[in-house]
């Protein structure tokens, strides 16, 4: 029973994915996109544990969320301090 | 043993949907970042506590005294301490330089509906 | 001392992330551990780690389930919020600024991040003492500083 509800599961955070990739590509400001990609990095995180889970490898999966998350953080950080004070920010470019 | 873990699962990715729906209906950014923050820190505990939890319980008492097992649900426990401490960071470094930037926030009285 | 400390919590997370225990492996763990320790053990203690850190540890780690109850809680709420079909009645943010009597460093870094993890409220700026916090309703605006401060206050100041 658990290997389809966890294949179930890896499915539904896939279609949330690409429902969070809406707000990605369509968000009215940069500082919007960056919330949506780190909504989707926390997705992966998991995503990751859960196909380990299906391929029955999790001790090598779960390595690779470790290295997502903390990926997904720096980025998050990196990023907003690069657009900190910035016109861009706020108008989008167009 | 898989019964608990599946309602986690299940509970887990429910607010992961609950994220997402919020980060697509709200009307302004710092909104959004309550759905984003809030639901996922839960959901990444709840759905990684479940696989960690029947990670342990494959096979009952063998698997307990594993180092292996042990070692990758301890890993996976890492996981959410990480999670627990980046998370609400990032939305606050994300926020800051909303309110730095002046990104107007969305209020009631300025819409008549 | 702070040395001591960041290199054993060090080793235990190479010991977690490797699982090897060949001579080869755990040379290198601690040869790599004692480097990173010597280096840069002031940014996990800042300044000087007192007697009150060990305290301080308990108190966080009581504090813990107190605060997942919170987050349950919060997204529970916000839960509700999103799948109310007319949303936009029943949400009415605002800003909230106040000041808090949270004296050390640690403990309003605790506090802001129980802010952001509680129910319908978010810190936007924390300057000296000033707390700005962005509430998603009138409920969640009138409950701060409240319950939380209280709490953070008698698990991470108790000696005070």
């Amino acid at each position: 029973m658990m290997a389809y509800v966890v294949l179930g599961s890896a499915v539904a955070l896939v279609i949330f994915t690409f429902l969070c990739l809406f707000r990605v590509v369509g968000g009215p400001t940069v500082l919007d996109r960056i919330v949506g990609v780190n909504v989707v990095g926390a997705k992966t995180t998991v995503l990751l544990v859960l196909i380990g889970h299906i391929f029955d490898n999790v001790s090598m999966f779960v390595d690779i969320a470790i290295a997502y998350a903390m990926l997904n953080f720096i980025l998050s950080i990196g990023v907003t301090k690069f657009f900190l004070r910035r016109k861009i920010a706020r108008s989008d470019g167009d | 043993m898989s019964l608990v873990s599946s309602i986690l699962l299940i509970l887990g990715v429910f607010f992961f949907g609950i994220g997402t729906i919020g980060i697509l209906r709200f009307p302004d950014f710092y909104s959004r970042l309550h759905a984003a923050g809030k639901c996922d820190v839960l959901a990444t505990t709840l759905a990684l506590v479940a696989v960690a939890f029947f990670n342990i319980h494959d096979f009952s008492w063998a698997s307990l005294t594993s180092w292996d097992n042990v070692r990758v649900s301890l890993k996976i426990l890492t996981i959410i301490a990480f999670v627990y401490v980046a998370s609400p960071t990032a939305t606050h470094a994300i926020t800051k330089a909303a309110f730095i930037v002046g990104i107007e926030p969305w209020e009631k009285k300025k819409r008549d509906l | 001392m702070a040395r001591l400390v960041t290199f054993i919590i060090m080793l235990i997370f190479w010991v977690l992330l490797s699982g090897m225990f060949d001579a080869f492996h755990l040379t290198l763990g601690v040869v790599s551990c004692l480097l990173v320790s010597l280096a840069s053990h002031d940014f996990m203690f800042y300044g000087r780690p007192g007697k009150a850190w060990g305290k301080n540890m308990l108190g966080l780690f009581l504090y813990l389930p107190w605060l997942f109850y919170q987050i349950f809680l919060a997204s529970i709420e916000i839960a509700y919020i999103v799948l109310h079909p007319r949303m936009l009645e029943i949400m009415d943010p605002r800003l909230v600024r106040f000041r808090t009597s949270l004296k050390t460093n640690l403990s309003r870094f605790t506090f802001a991040q129980s802010i952001t993890l509680t129910p319908g409220t978010i810190t936007v700026n924390m300057a000296d003492n000033e707390f700005t916090v962005y509430a998603l309703t009138k409920k969640a605006a009138d409950s701060l500083p409240g319950e939380m401060e209280a709490r953070v206050a008698s698990a991470l100041e108790g000696e005070k």
